[in-house]
């Protein structure tokens, strides 16, 4: 297997490692180099989560092939590389969908179970763990079928590829209508409004945009987006674009964006709207420009995301007004009610509210993250470590309670320490306490 | 009417795009090589994606006994029978100076293989009045460079081979589409020093696609490799002969 010296980023491109890489294009050849170091996906983790400086990484992505679906029962097994935007591709015009999916179809399954990934729909059918029946891992150069349940299974899930290489694995696929969706959007004019909104919502799929520069009166405004799966034709959705370059400095200045922000408050007429979209629309917004992340130039990005407990709303709140008062939030922003559901030891899901948001890579962006941080773990909330690349380990070990449990999997399934990335080292999630 | 492709080569990144978008188009693909593990997973797939038949069959361009079996599976098909030429090995130049009895080999895998292999399936699409051949060659076989000229020459027999087999089809309905691409993301290139602008192999199996429908004779593809090769192959052989390109 050759191997290449690349520089690797996550999607947030504010961390970098150079690393040796291989991208096996058979199962066998997988196989023969899955100790040398961690597989990864399609790196859209935000921090170092797919990052080993130093070390070796292997590239999962060519072995994408599905390899059985069972009509009667919905269990599609899959290999680990397939991005989950292609399932719902094939499937969704079949009356099939995976039952969960994150904002980006680009993730691949392996990583949507290795960061035990939520959807649209977290508050009615939990994380996509949840609906893995099974899980091959290579561990020491043999696979190994992981069911669901298990101790190993349920370190597997958000377990960072810390118990081996994710091969595949048979997800149960949901029914759905077909591959349009019906979608209304509605102004929420305030923070207020926003959580009662979501709290009554009777929608499958709900997502909020948040302003994250309003002020005042105006604080915590956005639009509430909910989704049906729906039956329908429509023209295919237009071809992507990409952004060719790393946008200048002041391309997300603050007057730029409180006035996309307002432009897009008010794209949605005060009266709300119900739209029908293509079903790639609706769940990857974003994915039809290729390399959006360049738009925060060259020293990229970072994006918190955090859960605190249903009681804990106004925190949220007073985070919004920290964060709306920095002036550093970027337009991409989401509020989202989540369930109980999550299926490993090291799952972010839990019951209650979730932020994300954007910032720029600044040296204030790292201040205010820190005290975001810090108003999550007061509340009993979490961060998600898929978006981290910032955190500390005290406050990890603080927020994950289950951690001890993930961690004797770990060291049970990777001894040697040899599956490790940048983000469990800067985390030391593998030193056992 | 139904359309079946043997896909020579399988376990490539390219042919296996290539199978993936004619299994989505309801054409049935017998997928040829020689990891069988392989080609099942990627038989599995062509299915769910659409193939009406997605079938793995062992093929080795140096053991012409396995071509039987899969030239009667063939025959066995209805409607418009096609082929898929991605074989080929490229060795290191160097590991050739070291042992030129590998070129044998390497002749075996880019050329005689699969022309042996077409050579049997061409009466087969004469008698049903139609058919394509895609031969996918290379760039390489344009002109000799120092770099990889054993392979080049392999790749450039072929290419003759297949202007020959496209002047036979014809006359009863058939096409045959040279195919050279530049260079392509695969294992074979990963890695390698001064490459740019690389395609994807989605991007080469959608070209290639693209130029069967249109019934192209030579594809360069990506399409920018045409000029490219035809400022290299208008070089003088007196000045070429001393550069390293």
């Amino acid at each position: 297997m050759r191997w290449k010296t690349e520089d690797i980023t996550g999607w947030g491109r504010a961390l970098t490692a150079e690393s040796d890489i291989a991208r096996p294009e058979r199962a066998a050849h997988l196989a023969t180099i899955a100790s040398e170091g961690p597989v990864i996906g399609n790196r859209r983790s935000y921090g170092d989560a797919c990052l080993n400086s130093g070390g070796k990484v292997i590239d999962a992505t060519r072995l994408d092939r599905l390899l059985s679906f069972d009509p009667d029962t919905g269990i599609l097994h899959v290999e680990a590389g397939c991005a989950v935007g292609r399932i719902a591709d094939v499937f969704a015009p079949r009356g099939w969908l995976p039952a969960v999916m994150p904002g980006t179809g680009f993730a691949t399954v392996g990583g949507c179970i290795a960061n035990d990934v939520h959807g649209k729909n977290h508050h009615g059918l939990g994380s996509f763990g949840q609906h893995v029946e099974e899980i091959t891992l290579i561990q020491d150069g043999r696979s190994k079928v992981v069911k669901a349940g298990s101790a190993l299974f349920k370190a597997t899930v958000a377990g960072l590829g810390q118990t081996g290489a994710i091969i595949s694995a048979k997800l149960k696929l949901i029914p759905c209508k077909g591959d349009v969706m019906m979608v209304t959007e509605q102004r929420m004019d305030g923070w207020d409004d926003f959580l009662a909104h979501l709290d009554s919502s009777q929608a499958t799929y709900t997502v909020g945009w948040i302003d994250a520069t309003a002020k005042g009166d105006k604080l915590g405004r956005g639009i509430l987006e909910e989704g049906e799966t729906g039956y329908g034709l429509m023209d295919k959705p237009n071809k992507s674009k990409s952004v060719p370059f790393n946008a200048p400095h002041f391309a997300l200045s603050k007057p730029i964006v409180k006035a996309f922000n307002n432009a897009y408050f008010k794209r949605v007429p005060a009266s709300g709207r119900t739209s029908v979209k293509p079903i790639q629309d609706f769940f990857f917004p974003l994915d039809k420009i290729h390399d959006w992340n360049k738009l925060y130039g060259k020293r990229g990005f970072h994006q918190f995301q955090c859960v605190v407990p249903i009681d804990q709303a106004p925190v949220l709140r007073e985070m919004l007004e920290v964060i709306a008062s920095s002036s550093l939030a970027s337009p991409l922003a989401v509020l989202k009610r989540m369930g109980a559901g999550s299926a490993g030891y090291m799952s972010f899901p839990m019951e209650g509210y979730t932020l994300a948001v954007d910032f720029p890579n600044r040296a204030q962006a790292g201040l205010l993250i820190a005290r975001l941080e810090e108003m999550t773990e007061n509340a009993g909330g979490k961060i998600y470590l898929a978006k981290d690349a910032l955190c500390s380990a005290k406050r990890v070990k603080a927020m994950y309670p289950d951690l001890k449990q993930w961690q004797r999997e770990a060291a049970k399934a990777d001894p040697t320490r040899a599956l490790e990335t940048d983000m469990t080292r800067r985390l030391k999630l593998r030193d056992e306490t | 009417m139904s359309n079946t492709w043997v896909i020579l080569g399988a376990t490539s990144s390219m042919a296996r795009a290539f199978a993936r978008q004619l299994s989505e188009r309801g054409d049935s693909v017998i997928l040829a090589g020689r990891d069988m593990d392989d080609l099942h997973a990627t038989a599995s797939d062509c299915a769910l994606r659409g193939a009406p038949l997605a079938k793995a069959m062992n093929f080795d361009a140096r053991k012409p006994e396995t071509f039987t079996a899969i030239l009667d599976m063939m025959a066995d098909q209805s409607g418009t029978l096609n082929a898929a030429v991605f074989v080929g090995s490229m060795p290191e130049q160097s590991a050739i100076d070291a042992d030129p009895s590998m070129i044998d080999g390497v002749i075996q895998d880019s050329f005689t293989g699969p022309a042996t292999f077409l050579q049997s399936l061409a009466p087969m699409m004469e008698a049903r009045d139609s058919g394509t051949v895609v031969g996918v060659g290379s760039v390489a076989g344009d002109r000799g460079r120092i770099g990889n000229y054993v392979y080049g020459a392999a790749k450039a027999g072929f290419h003759t081979y297949l202007s020959g087999l496209r002047n036979r089809l014809t006359r009863s309905g058939g096409h045959v589409v040279t195919v050279k691409p530049g260079f392509v993301d695969t294992s074979m290139t990963w890695g390698l020093e001064g490459m740019f602008l690389v395609a994807t192999p989605d991007q080469i199996a959608t070209a290639i696609l693209k130029g069967v429908d249109k019934k192209k004779n030579v594809l360069y593809t990506p399409f920018f490799w045409r000029y490219i090769m035809r400022i290299i192959k208008s070089i003088p052989e007196p000045v070429f002969k001393k550069l390293s390109v």
